[in-house]
């Protein structure tokens, strides 16, 4: 097993004042190159797979999806419904993904995400950086435990994200982590 | 008659045992044949038109027997949620109402607003359902800033500037010329913080429609079920009101929030008739939080002028109220009515002047709650003065004291409405300073400060408008019903009595209280007294229970029922005994001729009443009367409260060390309760003034939406409180009763505040004076 240079995977909290806004930023490291990165971000297979909770992802044309995900933020629980759209796209380095997030009486959600790629020895380090307000029963009860479970939605994304390419490629080494 | 449970007496209260024990009656407990279940569609935006609903997959889902929406309730011609109160502007004209349709039809303005009711056989299915129901909105930028408001888009496309009004109350010109020739202007900008409710149990509606009479009943969590009876038949015109029954079991807390005509019950009758079956609804908490009438929200700027020998000469009043999205019942009267009124204060500043502008905004409607208007007027004024004291360098009481209103000048008539009836303001301030052994302060601060916690005092001596109130005079302001109420007494044939009112008892203890006050009158045990109440199809008429009016009006009521019970017995007395209607003497239960031992008790002449045997020709059988009372006046409960307060200058946390209530009632009828009153009103002052806030950002949603967010006061923030009294008895009702539910909501704020103000030195601190806020404040 080749041993990776020193990785930074979190997410920060940028701002959660008091209020329905969220801002985040995460930083993640994948190690697969930037192409199969790229293509993996972009399946909806892969990202059925890796996004917790997730009942199906559809893709409607090439820059749109449409995803079905059970969540649970604080005592919010709820099937969500998220209509996903794909602008500023320049493969295999950065696009922004633009969120609509609905819950009926669980309230809503809809922001933007900035994901940049860049290529590292041997990985690839993904940023993003996304803004959002939520709405509804999520503001009203879940506000200020919106930041923590959309942190821990990115860590369990990108837990699983990795696991993809190391099933590719160390299937045998037998990598930390659960498997799904 | 057992004289120590008539008037005056501390009987401990008969509903407390079925409370305590479980075995009360709550909406929510009630259960009917074939019952379905609602869960409500509620928007989860500010401000949103709704573009399309689409229900099909929750109507298939197994259980679910209808979805409904306000397009199907407008159908079926159900009328719009109307405000009770019109409120004339400046210039003579109406206020503006934005049209209010109980379920949201084509716009949605606050979050949480209804717009369509899901009917299941349970409530797991109603609330799965709701959940699959997709309605498109089509979002707008919410109006949320109380002070841009004013400045922004249409809320309702008929209201401009989003302003139901701009009124105001006394005489502006004079006003203006006292202020200027004032030797001093104290002027201070105030904020009175949005509060929600929170009563115990969340309000709650089982509708019931019985095709074949076509007889309508609700029970409900209201403080005046025949309101919403005469509500829903002549303006939502669901049922006529002799079809209409409604029924207000035992209700756990109010403090206002269930006066008014909402949506959900209305909803919850209208779906149990439409789908044939009984169908009950209870409110979660959150939806509580959302869709319960909120109180208070000003934004107020005063100025208070004094001339140089410390005699307030003018006084200045300009608010900014929000009333939320649409006009709840009463919200229009509770900035103006209920609060420019009050600013008067216990002083006899000769100059008023208060310009109120009512504004909407996309939030949960704003009405009355403990106090209604009135802690918000006693907040303007204490904290003006308090802080005119300390400009002056001048002591804090005396200052009050020298501008009180002494007790040979009443009546008062003061420069905004009113006509103070009586009172003793000195002696309550007088009583509480002993209380606080305020000459000592001084030494407890230095005490203090040697444990690194800095001391403050803090006054408020209030008063307020209650007993609401007389008829005419509130008609002539705008309000759209009477404010008497009823009494009804009826001497059972077997001497017992059962006593009907139109007062509702919500946890104020009016089983107990009432049954006194019968007792006493009517010389009988306070035992065989037996008080219904919070029941159209029981009791004739009622107007209800808020701005503590229930033992002023209808305890009044009762006692004219009783004279008229005696008046009638000693009719049959005087036949039975054969003697003259004059020498007839009624004590103690016992008719008696004068100066003679032959008398019949109560029991006795009630028997003969109804077994009219031996009885006068021209008297109609039976023993039961009714009375109106419409009372003459507002009653003027006032009083002084201190509060002291030690803050941790490291952490900035406010403790409560001590908090005096000397409070004048007039005569009082059953002191416990009254003290539970007072403790329950401070407790809730107090937790406007150091914990509560209800917070929209600026998309209009609720921060403050759980009790995670929302801090409510618990037993460890509140000291033993010291609750004592002086009395001037009120002049012109028959039990000289004031009134007393409101009184510690009232004073608290103000006085824990300036206590605050007196242990930071600043008066840079608003409410809730959270540790962060004060914290900030000692930073400078």
């Amino acid at each position: 097993m080749v041993a990776l240079p020193q990785k930074v995977n979190r997410a920060n909290l940028l701002r959660s004042r008091w209020g329905s806004e969220v801002e985040q930023t995460g930083e993640y490291s994948v190690a697969a190159d930037r192409s199969a990165v790229w293509t993996g971000l972009n399946d909806p297979e892969v990202l059925a797979r890796c996004i917790e909770g997730c009942q199906s992802v559809s893709k409607v044309s090439d820059d749109v999806f449409e995803a079905s995900v059970k969540a649970k933020v604080g005592p919010v629980r709820a099937t969500f419904s998220a209509a996903i759209a794909l602008t500023d796209i320049d493969p295999p380095s950065s696009y922004l993904i633009n969120v609509a997030v609905k819950g009926g009486p669980a309230g809503f959600a809809k922001g933007s995400a900035e994901v940049i790629l860049e290529e590292a020895d041997g990985y690839t380090v993904l940023r993003y950086r996304v803004a959002a307000n939520v709405g509804g029963k999520l503001a009203q009860i879940g506000s200020r435990l919106v930041d923590s479970a959309a942190r821990k939605m990115a860590d369990s994304f990108f837990a699983a994200f990795e696991r993809e390419f190391e099933g590719q490629d160390r299937r045998a080494d037998g990598a930390s982590g659960n498997s799904r | 008659m057992a004289k120590e449970q008539g008037i005056g007496a501390a009987v401990k209260r008969k509903e407390d045992l079925r409370f305590i024990t479980g075995s009360g009656r709550y909406t929510d407990d009630l259960n009917q044949p074939g019952q379905l279940y609602a869960a409500f569609l509620r928007s989860p935006y500010a401000r949103a038109d709704i573009l399309d609903i689409r229900s099909e997959e929750a109507e298939a889902l197994e259980g679910v027997v209808a979805v409904l929406t306000g397009v199907q309730m407008a159908e079926d011609g159900l009328g719009d949620l109307p405000c009770g109160w019109q409120v004339k502007q400046k210039d003579g004209s109406d206020m503006v109402s934005a049209p209010h349709p109980p379920l949201a039809v084509q716009a949605v303005n606050y979050v949480g607003e209804p717009y369509g009711i899901v009917v299941a056989d349970s409530i797991a299915t109603a609330l799965q359902a709701a959940e699959l129901v997709t309605t498109e909105f089509r979002e707008l930028d919410p109006i949320v800033d109380l002070v841009l408001a004013t400045d922004s888009e249409r809320i309702h496309a008929d209201v401009a500037r989003n302003l139901a009004y701009d009124w105001e109350l006394g005489d502006a010109e004079a006003t203006d010329a006292a202020m200027q020739r004032a030797a001093h202007v104290t002027r201070i900008e105030i904020t009175n913080n949005r509060l929600i409710p929170n009563a115990m149990e969340p309000r709650a509606a089982l509708g019931i429609y019985e095709a074949a009479t076509e007889e309508h009943t609700l029970y409900t969590t209201s403080q005046n079920p025949h309101l919403e009876r005469l509500v829903l038949s002549a303006f939502v015109q669901i049922a006529p009101e002799h079809k209409l029954r409604v029924i207000a079991p035992d209700v756990g807390g109010g403090f206002g929030s269930k006066i008014f005509i909402y949506a959900e019950e209305t909803a919850v009758l209208w779906a149990a008739r439409r789908v044939g079956r009984p169908v009950k609804w209870t409110a979660s908490r959150s939806e509580a939080f959302l869709a319960d009438a909120h109180g208070r929200d000003h934004l107020t700027t005063v100025e208070l002028g004094l001339d140089a020998q410390n005699n307030f000469v003018a006084l200045r009043v300009s608010t900014r109220a929000n009333l939320g999205a649409y006009l709840s019942t009463f919200g229009s009267s509770v900035p103006t009515y209920l609060y420019g009124t009050l600013m008067a204060g216990q002083y006899r500043t000769p100059n008023i002047h208060v310009e109120v502008s009512g504004v909407y905004t996309n939030t949960s409607p704003v009405d009355a709650y403990r106090g209604a208007g009135r802690p918000e007027a006693t907040y303007v004024v204490e904290r003006v003065v308090e802080t005119a004291a300390r400009e002056l360098g001048v002591d804090p009481a005396d200052l009050r004291r020298k501008n009180m209103i002494p007790p040979d000048a009443f009546p008062y008539e003061t420069p905004v409405a009113l006509v103070y009836d009586t009172g003793n303001y000195e002696a309550s301030l007088d009583k509480a300073l002993a209380l606080a052994d305020y000459v000592a302060i001084a030494e407890r601060k230095a005490e203090a400060a040697g444990r690194g916690k800095r001391r403050g005092i803090g006054l408020a001596c209030y008063i307020e408008a209650c007993g609401l109130a007389p008829s005419k005079l509130a008609i002539a302001l705008g309000a759209g019903v009477g404010l008497y109420e009823s009494g009804e007494i009826r001497v059972n044939p077997t001497g017992n009595v059962t006593v009907f009112t139109g007062s509702h008892s919500h946890g104020q203890g009016h089983e107990t209280t009432f049954a006194q006050v019968v007792a006493d009158r009517l010389g009988v045990e306070f035992d065989a007294v037996e008080v219904v109440h919070g029941d159209t199809g029981r009791v004739e008429f009622g107007l209800g229970t808020y701005g503590s009016r229930s033992i002023a009006v209808g305890g009044s009521a009762l006692c004219r029922a009783a004279d008229k019970i005696i008046a009638k017995g000693s009719r049959i007395a005087a036949h039975m005994l054969e003697a003259e209607l004059e020498d007839i003497d009624f004590a103690d239960g016992q008719f008696q001729v004068r100066d003679s031992n032959r008398s019949l008790s109560l029991g006795e002449v009630a028997f003969a009443s109804y077994v009219p045997a031996d009885y006068p020709e021209d008297l109609e059988p039976g023993l039961s009367e009714k009375a109106f009372y419409d009372p003459e006046n507002f009653t003027y409960p006032a009083g002084t409260h201190i509060a002291e307060v030690e803050v941790d200058v490291d952490t900035g946390v406010v403790e409560l060390v001590s908090f005096i209530a000397v409070d004048d009632f007039g005569h009082v009828i059953n002191p416990m309760i009254v003290e539970g009153q007072v403790h329950g009103g401070v407790v809730q002052g107090v937790g406007q003034a150091l914990l509560e806030h209800g917070i929209y950002d600026d998309q209009g949603q609720l921060q403050t939406g759980s009790y995670m967010d929302y801090c409510m006061p618990r037993a460890d923030d509140v000291p033993d409180l010291v609750v004592d009294a002086t009395v001037t008895p009120c002049p012109h009702n028959p039990l000289g009763v004031k009134g007393c539910g409101e009184a510690g909501a009232i004073g608290a704020p103000a006085a824990v505040i300036n206590a605050v103000v007196d242990a930071l030195g600043t008066n840079d601190i608003s409410m809730p004076a959270t540790p962060e806020k004060v914290w900030r404040a000692l930073q400078g």
